[in-house]
């Protein structure tokens, strides 16, 4: 843990710069509110207090996220419509369905790319040329089409994160399945193996690092879908509605809120992946 | 263009074109409504008959992904070469800018657009934030990416630190530095169009999609979208364009030369 300490110097540097910010940025607005009740007689150190606990504030100070995540989290009931638990599994629900849905299709494709020479040939330029498209400006779109056939609720959140997730785990899984260098291929070869077994025992096994990697990308990336959807239809809740509905009626702490608990579930997915690739990749010993 | 290279293109090319044949044909014969899928020739009427309005919302949204994008890439470049020198700093930041990476920045777009009005210097504020972590931690990444050999033929060289970094250090660190530029022209792109689903003065290409969505002229946003596309590619063309200019020397362009 040599990271420890300048970790943890770096996010207390951070959190005195949001206060200073703070402070910074709700003072003028504080002044404000001071000389509409008609008082003068206020000291800086008031201006400053009251500035950092504003119920409006431009910038919330920490303590006032923090305190805004407890209450939604923990003093909130679940299954209330307030909480952040509740909107955070719905959230969650669409990321996993399509993050599963989006990989699964992902690898496949990756697949039948590797296998298959015309595909490569024909498709894969496009494939690459998505990733330099913003696709996720079809998001609104999508989600209208499927309300013409009576798809609603989580399932159209959950084709965007699908489909968002889709490109970079099959670019990803075919630098995978092509990372076996040609000499380990003619090995394969001088053991007359089939292409079957080729796939099935050099080729899939040799794609370990990326495949976690590209679940690393692509659960992100289902997350960024998922809170991309719920803002585009965002009667369903969800913590891109919470997010909408916080940016609609000025209630920024409730956007900071629903700003970390997105940020959470996202460093939590990747993490866990994180360890399952690491523990994986010590048992195929691809890591001492 | 040699035969070998239009050899190349033209698998692609049939892929492509195969495509828009069968969709063409398929929306005709089964009679899709035009409010879920409309066919190819559709889009290409709506965009060669919209084109100023489709013009006017380039403009708008093009504005803040450049200032976004440029001031988001600089700014990543120079803390990074800032913190180059304090591995203290370095092994504090880094954790925090691949934490980052993960996250779904774009949800600071609402934030943005409080603080910086409807108009683009708040989708310009939303990129930065979004640019500004892949280009710290690659431009990191490659400023360590010199060899010992060659540091220490720098120092044999009597060169001082400065001298070391422009000479030596951040050439390396060149094809770090463009995966970084390369990477944010599609991060740019997304800031600014999501930005705009948060509200906008009356034009853009995020605020088009978003109200054509709402009238069902699913025509217009496919128009929007091949717009945001063209846009999308031909950046990330241009930079890449760049960066085979600018690092020839580097031993995935040099094979294809042979």
């Amino acid at each position: 843990m040599k990271s420890a300490l300048p970790l943890a110097t770096v996010v207390l540097a951070i959190l005195a710069v949001w206060y200073l910010a703070a402070a910074l940025m709700n003072a003028p607005l504080q002044r404000d509110l001071f000389s509409n009740a008609g008082r003068t007689d206020y000291s800086t150190q008031d201006l400053v207090g009251a500035s950092l606990n504003m119920e409006r504030p431009k910038l919330p100070a920490p303590h006032q996220v923090a305190g805004e995540l407890y209450k939604l989290i923990f003093a909130t009931s679940p299954t209330s419509k307030r909480s952040l638990v509740y909107h955070g599994l719905i959230t969650l629900e669409e990321t996993l369905i399509g993050f599963i849905i989006g990989s699964a299709l992902g690898i496949g494709l990756a697949v039948l790319i590797v296998s298959m020479r015309w595909l490569d040939r024909s498709m894969m330029p496009w494939i690459v040329a998505s990733q330099t498209v913003p696709i996720i400006a079809l998001a609104p779109m999508i989600v209208v089409i499927l309300n013409q056939f009576n798809v609603t609720g989580i399932a159209p959140k959950a084709v965007i994160a699908a489909y968002l997730c889709f490109f970079p785990v099959t670019v990803g899984m075919v630098k995978g399945f092509r990372s076996p260098d040609p000499l380990q291929l003619d090995l394969m070869r001088t053991y007359s193996a089939t292409r079957a077994q080729t796939f099935l025992k050099l080729r899939a096994p040799a794609s370990a690092p990326f495949f976690f990697a590209s679940m690393k990308i692509g659960a992100a990336a289902a997350l960024v879908g998922a809170v991309v959807a719920e803002v585009t239809k965002s009667e369903d809740g969800g913590l891109g509605a919470r997010l909408l509905a916080g940016s609609y009626y000025g209630q920024t702490v409730q956007i900071w809120a629903a700003l970390f608990a997105a940020a959470a579930l996202s460093a939590a997915l990747v993490g866990l992946i994180g360890v399952a690739g690491r523990i994986a990749q010590k048992r195929m010993a691809f890591v001492p | 263009m040699t035969p070998r290279r239009l050899a190349e293109l033209l698998p692609p090319l049939a892929f492509g074109l195969a495509v828009l044949a069968i969709w063409e044909a398929g929306v005709r014969l089964l009679n899709v409504p035009a409010v879920i899928l409309p066919p190819p020739s559709a889009i290409a009427t709506r965009f060669a008959t919209s084109l100023p309005t489709l013009a006017a919302d380039f403009r708008q949204t093009i504005q803040g992904v450049l200032a976004g994008y440029i001031i988001g890439s600089l700014a990543g470049f120079v803390v990074a070469v800032l913190i180059d020198r304090s591995e203290f700093l370095q092994r504090g930041l880094m954790p925090i800018g691949n934490l980052v990476s993960a996250l779904p920045i774009v949800g600071v777009a609402p934030i943005m657009v409080m603080w910086f009005g409807f108009d683009w210097q708040s989708k310009a504020a939303v990129v930065v934030v979004m640019t500004f972590f892949p280009m710290l931690v690659n431009t990191v990444a490659g400023l360590s990416g010199a060899g010992s050999m060659e540091r220490d033929l720098m120092k044999t060289y009597g060169a001082d630190y400065w001298q070391t970094l422009l000479a030596l250090r951040l050439p390396v660190a060149m094809p770090f530095i463009f995966n970084a530029l390369k990477i944010n022209t599609t991060l740019a792109m997304i800031g600014a169009i999501v930005a705009e689903f948060f509200g906008t003065p009356i034009v853009g290409m995020g605020f088009r999609i978003s109200t054509e969505v709402g009238r069902l002229q699913i025509d217009m946003v496919w128009a929007t979208v091949v717009v945001a596309a063209v846009t999308g590619s031909l950046f990330y063309a241009l930079v890449a364009g760049i960066e085979r200019r600018v690092t020839f020397w580097h031993a995935s362009y040099r094979a294809k030369e042979a």
